[in-house]
């Protein structure tokens, strides 16, 4: 029991220090969650190119849905990646990896705050994406769509952990490398378009993205109203996928901290 | 003293800490050069140190003191031998050899945003501490250092080099760790603020039964803690002894010692410090 105590603590201590450096760069905080609105409003906008009617609120609300699910995606991945990242540019990792609790806790807490985070920045988006468009939900599956969110977090927390390893390993070209990934699955989730619009040769990539099964869900459950229990398959799918990719990314990191603590890339001198 | 949430047993009658023939080696490589060399840091040392000692590791610049240390605090990997803390191995055991040990290094390393109260309130957080206990027990500790409360509410960056490593040396001590390493904790201090930390050092012995080892420059510091000094040159154990024995052996005085042993004069000594 006391244990369970001790490793709560932990977490909960991981999401109030993220908390408090939230406050601390309030200002750039607020300059991100602007941008981030006005970027879905933008999107949005192309479909207003389209003539008045029916098929312009459905491309509306598509790209909208695009906007928003990689707002949140988006920042899980970054949040769990950049957890590493900030440690070591600020010279703190050795303390929080010399503190006495699984690594598996260390990491709970940081994507217990990333989800958290995440959901409260997409919704901010969405309000001003309401506010400004207007659009009809007429017909759609709202829960079914915030279960596929939900259960989506899943594998992406397990992408977050698989691409945290890299700044691990090397502290400026780590998160070089992690903006890569996240600009892949981007160009191949089918974000903002169809992954036919695809070119053939990089078309395998998108089956490989967690991301793709949870657009086509989340935009079937609001554009054509497609009942839960049609979306349970897809969210088993999110749901397994991420059950393997939890594990393979905390062994991974597990691997890439023992390699630093053997080779002495966590920090050395002296 | 906080009690934590976890209570490791001690097994009777072993060392606070072991280290057996412990080696370690980096691979290195100068900007511009394309091989790679292999450079021991550590080489060979063993030692024993009993509970309550305060062990003084004294060395110049990249002789490998912090590299012992780190392998002491489970942060580095031994290439051969054993480090053990109170009979626990440091590669075997991590997760109890953490909850008895805590570490200040030279650099007092924080989140610079964030205020001294926030970087303990996580710091505490992670070892479980509870958060009211923790804050509590840290202004009795900085008042005793001589940092005023207020401070607290201050973010990191606002405070000087000598009252950041003040906070780390509170940080430490809320987790109430029975072996505590100190690498070079009063680098930069004030001679006052070096006072007090080299008091608070030898209190924190008497009140928490802690075994210490530091590290340090500061032959004064040394001769006025240390149980024991060991002096250490290119990853070896040059001396191991009593300051008195150590003084009777190599020189009138602990800088003497150092000079002798690690192969200069004095002379050569201060020419390089410049």
């Amino acid at each position: 029991m006391s244990l369970v105590i001790g490793e709560t603590r932990a977490i909960w201590a991981l999401v109030r220090r993220n908390f408090h450096l939230l406050r601390r760069y309030l200002g750039w905080e607020l300059v991100f969650w602007f941008y981030n609105v006005i970027n879905a409003l933008t999107i949005g906008l192309i479909g207003y190119s389209m003539p008045p009617g029916a098929a312009r609120n459905h491309m509306v609300v598509y790209l909208a849905i695009g906007a928003l699910l990689w707002n949140f995606l988006s920042i899980l991945f970054q949040e769990v990646s950049n957890s590493v990242q900030w440690e070591r540019w600020e010279g703190t990792i050795e303390y929080s990896f010399m503190a006495p609790i699984r690594r598996l806790t260390y990491l709970g807490g940081v994507c217990a705050w990333a989800v958290l985070y995440g959901l409260v920045r997409t919704l901010v988006v969405l309000v001003g994406v309401a506010i400004f468009f207007h659009v009809s939900l007429q017909g759609a599956d709202l829960a079914g769509a915030g279960l596929v969110l939900l259960v989506s977090s899943v594998p992406f927390i397990g992408l977050g952990l698989m691409a945290a390893v890299l700044p691990l390993l090397s502290t400026e070209r780590g998160a070089q490398a992690t903006q890569v990934i996240q600009g892949v699955l981007l160009l191949v989730s089918g974000v903002y378009y169809p992954i036919s619009a695809l070119p053939h040769w990089i078309r395998w990539a998108a089956v490989l993205s967690p991301a793709t099964y949870t657009l086509k869900a989340v935009r079937a459950a609001v554009l054509s109203g497609a009942p839960i229990h049609s979306l349970l398959g897809v969210s088993g799918g999110l749901l397994a996928s991420g059950v393997v990719l939890i594990p393979l990314g905390l062994g991974i990191f597990m691997l890439a901290e023992r390699h630093a603590m053997r080779t002495g890339s966590l920090k050395r001198n002296g | 003293m906080i009690q934590q949430p976890f209570d490791i047993a001690i097994p009777p009658g072993v060392p606070a800490l072991r280290v057996q023939g412990v080696r370690k080696a980096f691979r290195e490589r100068e900007t511009g050069e394309r091989e790679w060399r292999r450079v021991e840091a550590v080489s060979n040392i063993s030692i024993e140190l009993p509970r309550r000692e305060i062990l003084g590791i004294l060395g110049p610049n990249g002789s490998g003191k912090s590299t012992l240390i780190r392998m002491m605090a489970t942060l580095l990997v031994p290439d051969e031998g054993r480090v053990e803390v109170f009979g626990y191995d440091v590669t075997q055991h991590r997760l109890k050899v953490r909850r008895l040990i805590n570490r200040v290094s030279v650099e007092a390393s924080f989140f610079k945003k964030l205020t001294a109260e926030e970087n303990l309130a996580y710091a505490t957080g992670l070892y479980g501490v509870p958060n009211r206990d923790a804050q509590r027990r840290a202004r009795e500790i900085l008042d005793r250092l001589g940092l005023p409360a207020k401070k607290l509410k201050v973010p990191l960056e606002q405070l000087s080099r000598g009252q950041q490593q003040k906070v780390a040396i509170a940080r430490a001590l809320l987790t109430s760790p029975t072996l505590m390493l100190l690498d070079e904790p009063t680098t930069g201090l004030d001679p006052k603020s070096r006072r007090e930390v080299q008091q608070f050092i030898l209190e924190v012995r008497e009140t928490h039964d802690a075994t210490i080892v530091i590290s340090t420059h500061d032959m004064d510091e040394a001769e006025r803690l240390c149980d024991r000094v060991a002096i250490i040159n290119r990853g070896r154990f040059e001396a191991l002894g009593r300051t008195e024995d150590l003084k009777a052996q190599h020189g009138p005085s602990l800088e003497a010692v150092f000079f002798t042993l690690i192969g200069e004069s004095m002379e050569e000594g201060a020419l390089s410090e410049e």
